[in-house]
């Protein structure tokens, strides 16, 4: 009850909100029959440092709060939000929302239900965590000792990001859940040139915990080293080839391919009309026997976990593909209930001022029986794909694009020479299909993707272990 | 203008905001403010899916304390949370580095003149009229043929806001603007071939948008067109892209002649003014006063004065995009672009489409791209598409699952022709963009 306790403090308490104004909200939304509604309240802090050129170039905080008021009535929802938490704000608000059901009713609510569940991070405020100097002796010390890695180094660039978010939940069975959400990053990108040539590396990690995980085992210093080496394999990249070939994808961020190839396409509104191109396909092969792949909101302090989705549902290790069968879909409340299925604590929204829908939280392969070292031995000509930046889909098509950032020739099992960046490019429904090896080395990636779907983004993660793709189209300009 | 009193007391805030600054040390300020409100209706399969009502505020300020800055921002506009914003930003001031280059605009680049752009037309769209418009839309798509089998809806928006900026140099200008929009997106099946696609109309005066069936029409159509597409074997061959996603090109040529990434040296333009960068027929100019036009403002997100300008010319860089930080970090002045462009015009030759894909001959018309695939250091480039095989200047059919590759330097200067095909709806207005030759992969 701390959680609550704290998000109520935080967000009721400054605007002079009780509980009973909360029902009284609720008990207007339910003055006509609607299938669901909530009201979420969010307060979130916000800070970014930059560091460019060896100094601080620009600090910044931002505070954002406010609420969204919803009713669902069969497929139909109504909604608005306000950045004024205000008792007749937010009855205006359930008054418009409740425009979608036309015929009235009377029926009054209470907050009956405060349930409790796991926590997967510490509530704490990741923004104090260290004092503001120690934040910018942490830049300069990163900026510093990765400018001494190479006389090659131009530029460094790094940003060190916090936020702090507190989340208040109420349905309309009564339950009032809440959530406080830390969230850091820190991202360290190099610029390099050597004879007139310039290249880019970049790395970064982050997570749900405080700045403290960039000072384990010098970790931010770890994130200079891994860019500058990235940008000096570019200066040596010879382009890409291009055409249908054996990929390799290397374990963690390449699980992007994961995420766009075949999550999205298993969110459970896109199935529930019918336009995924995985649409009723529940029970069928759509991956190779080796292919295992999870949704998983409960893994402690990543950057994709979440304690509650944005709807108060604890968040599940749904399974979405075993041994290649196709198990399920992503759902938040609305679709689960319209495909009659239970929520699987994927209801997720950028903030208080957009709807939730069914996202993706960390979506990873489970590891298979393969040496990674073998699987590459195994490949007589192909590629290997270290790197990823991001990619995208066409849910309905299946079509999908990821673009590799660091990737090298395989030639007779042995990697040669580095390859130019180049998008990658495949069907979601069979991709999996043509998995012909998978590693034991399970990665999960470091921790900066960011999703974006209908315009709303969300923090996400990824993760995978080697694998081998026996045909993917690489997007090269060597022919 | 009908809510002059409401912007009065919006600009007063902000001169209050600005002097709360000095109050606290601040040597200089700057200080925005938006309050916008808005409907967004979705219609599905012939009934309204969702109603969403906007209304957002915000307000950022920064700060300099000589030559250290420090920035925050809040949706809260309450007088507390006013002052603790303002706190915020000075105190990460304090922990700021002097930056020699940090500082508001010179006074002489702030814009004086104001010009009535026509940028502001409420719509009064009742919810009810919202959902009319989202299912005539929908129905034009849903009707238009049989194999149109399912569909993710119409869309019918409507926002109005209005935006302050001040700064203590004593610039301070409150304007409105609205922007109302439709779109709609249906699902085609033929055989095992689902596809999607969408259409839309944008515009600041309502009365401009596209009628809601012309709009529904279109997407049913670019969605059959699309059923049974089949990749390519692996080549070389010229690309046509239709004026829709030619945009993104010229949008790749503004990323790489912006300030920031000029000076971070991440830019593969870097030190090319007055050089050619493309043929000598094309000409790529800003036209920030165009009235009623999506991109059009008399002043920057700084309030710099915006200029209309050459920025191509005979395919030569003529000018680069600066805001105030960049163009000093550059030694130059600044262009008035803190925030992007305003109306980037890029001159049409004789061509309508169909002579464009007479000039194309035998090769790829590309309609769709996927993903980010462009990196700026170097101009590599090498994104997902999707479009039309063409032979003799005809379309045969359609292609997927393939990419497009080459060197956004080499594509920019192979550029063959510009068509008359103009795509009005965005912030880049061009038409469709012929490039000489790139790499395709394919199956």
């Amino acid at each position: 009850m701390e959680i609550l306790n704290i998000a109520k403090q935080s967000i009721l308490a400054p605007a002079g909100l009780q509980e009973q104004d909360i029902e009284r909200v609720m008990s207007s939304l339910l003055s006509v029959p609607v299938d669901a509604a909530d009201i979420y309240f969010q307060s979130s802090h916000y800070e970014s440092w930059i560091m460019e050129s060896g100094i601080i170039k620009e600090g910044s905080h931002n505070i954002e709060q406010g609420a969204g008021v919803r009713a669902v009535v069969g497929e139909k929802t109504g909604f608005a939000y306000s950045d004024k938490i205000e008792l007749p704000v937010l009855l205006e608000a359930a008054g418009n929302v409740k425009a979608i059901v036309r015929q009235g009713q009377n029926v009054r609510t209470a907050i009956s239900k405060q349930a409790a569940w796991p926590r997967y991070y510490h509530p704490g405020n990741p923004l104090k965590s260290l004092a503001d100097q120690q934040k910018v002796d942490l830049l300069h010390k990163v900026d510093r000792e990765t400018r001494k890695l190479d006389s090659r180094i131009e530029e460094v660039i790094i940003s060190l990001v916090g936020v702090y978010e507190n989340v208040l939940v109420a349905n309309q069975d009564g339950t009032l859940a809440a959530d406080i959400r830390p969230l850091v990053r820190m991202n360290v990108n190099v610029i390099v040139e050597e004879n007139g040539r310039r290249e880019q590396g970049s790395m970064g990690g982050g997570g749900r915990c405080d700045y403290g995980m960039f000072l384990d085992q010098e970790k931010a210093l770890e994130y200079g080293r891994e860019a500058v080496r990235q940008a000096l394999v570019n200066l040596e990249a010879v382009d890409a080839p291009a055409g249908s070939m054996t990929v390799v994808l290397g374990a963690g961020w390449p699980g992007i391919l994961l995420h766009e190839a075949i999550g999205h396409g298993l969110e459970g509104d896109f199935n529930r009309k019918g336009t995924s191109a995985f649409s009723g396909r529940v029970g069928e092969r759509v991956a190779s026997d080796l292919c295992t792949v999870v949704d998983d909101g409960t893994l402690p302090g990543r950057r994709g976990s979440l304690s509650i989705d944005d709807e108060g549902t604890p968040t599940e290790k749904t399974v979405l593909i075993e041994n290649g069968i196709l198990k399920g879909y992503m759902q938040d409340r609305l679709n689960a209930r319209l495909m009659g299925v239970s929520p699987t604590g994927n209801g997720r929204r950028e903030s208080y001022a957009h709807l939730p829908m069914p996202r993706m939280t960390n979506t990873y392969m489970l590891p298979g029986p393969h040496d990674p070292e073998e699987i590459i031995r195994s490949v007589k000509k192909g590629l290997y794909a270290k790197n990823f930046g991001g990619g995208q889909v066409d849910i309905t098509s299946g079509k999908f694009v990821f673009s590799a950032s660091e990737a090298y020739l395989i030639e007779d099992g042995q990697l040669t020479r580095p390859v130019k960046g180049a998008t990658l490019i495949g069907n979601g429904p069979d991709v999996l299909t043509r998995v012909s090896m998978v590693g034991t080395d399970l990665e999960l990636d470091s921790g900066v993707g960011t999703c974006g779907k209908d315009g709303q983004s969300v923090p996400v993660g990824v993760g995978q272990p080697t694998l081998k793709v026996d045909a993917l189209t690489v997007g090269g300009t060597s022919i | 203008m009908q809510n002059r009193e409401e912007i009065s007391r919006l600009e007063n805030l902000v001169q209050s905001i600005l002097d709360e600054a000095k109050l606290q040390g601040a040597t200089a300020a700057e200080a925005g403010l938006s309050v916008d409100s808005g409907l967004s209706v979705t219609a599905r399969l012939g009934d309204v899916e969702t109603i969403e009502h906007h209304r957002d505020q915000g307000l950022g300020v920064t700060v300099y304390f000589g030559q250290r800055k420090g920035s925050a921002s809040t949706t809260d506009l309450s007088n507390a949370s006013i002052k603790e914003t303002v706190t915020a930003a000075c105190s990460f001031a304090r922990y700021g580095s002097e930056d020699p280059y940090a500082g508001l605009p010179e006074q002489d680049w702030l814009a004086t003149e104001f010009p009535d752009l026509d940028l502001f037309h409420p719509w009064s769209l009742a919810a009810d009229r919202a959902i009319e418009l989202a299912i005539a839309c929908e129905d034009a798509a849903r009707s238009y043929s049989t194999e149109i089998t399912n569909s993710e809806g119409a869309t019918v928006t409507s926002h109005q806001g209005i935006r302050v900026l001040g700064n203590s140099l004593g610039f301070l200008k409150g304007s409105e603007s609205s922007r109302h929009s439709i779109s709609c997106a249906v699902l085609g099946q033929r055989g095992d071939s689902m596809q999607r696609d969408y259409w839309y109309s944008v515009a600041r005066n309502p009365d401009l948008l596209e009628a809601v069936d012309a709009i529904g029409r279109k997407a049913a159509e670019r969605t059959i067109r699309r059923l049974q597409g089949r990749s390519l074997s692996t080549r070389q061959c010229p690309v046509l892209y239709s004026a829709e996603v030619a945009s993104s090109l010229f949008g790749s040529l503004i990323g790489a002649i912006s300030g920031g990434n000029l000076y971070r040296k991440s830019s593969f333009l870097l030190n090319a003014l007055d050089t050619r960068i493309f043929p000598e027929f094309v000409h790529i100019h800003e036209q920030p006063y165009l009235v009623g036009a999506l991109g059009s403002a008399a002043f920057d997100a700084e309030g710099v004065k915006t200029r209309a300008r050459d920025i191509v010319a005979e395919g030569i860089l003529k000018d680069y995009v600066l805001s105030t930080y960049s163009a000093k970090k550059l030694g130059l002045a600044s262009t008035g672009n803190a925030g992007g462009v305003h109306n980037l015009i890029v001159d049409s030759g004789t061509d309508d489409f169909t002579g464009m894909l007479k000039k194309l001959g035998t090769g790829l018309l590309v309609t769709e791209l996927m993903g980010q695939g462009v990196k700026m250091v170097t101009g590599d480039y090498s994104r997902g598409a999707a479009g039309f095989w063409v032979e003799n200047g005809e379309i045969q059919y359609p292609v997927e699952e393939i990419t497009i590759a080459g060197n956004l330097k080499d594509m920019f200067k192979n550029l063959v022709a510009v068509g008359n095909d103009v795509d009005y709806r965005g912030n880049v207005r061009t038409g469709s963009v012929l490039i000489e030759r790139m790499s395709i992969a394919g199956e």
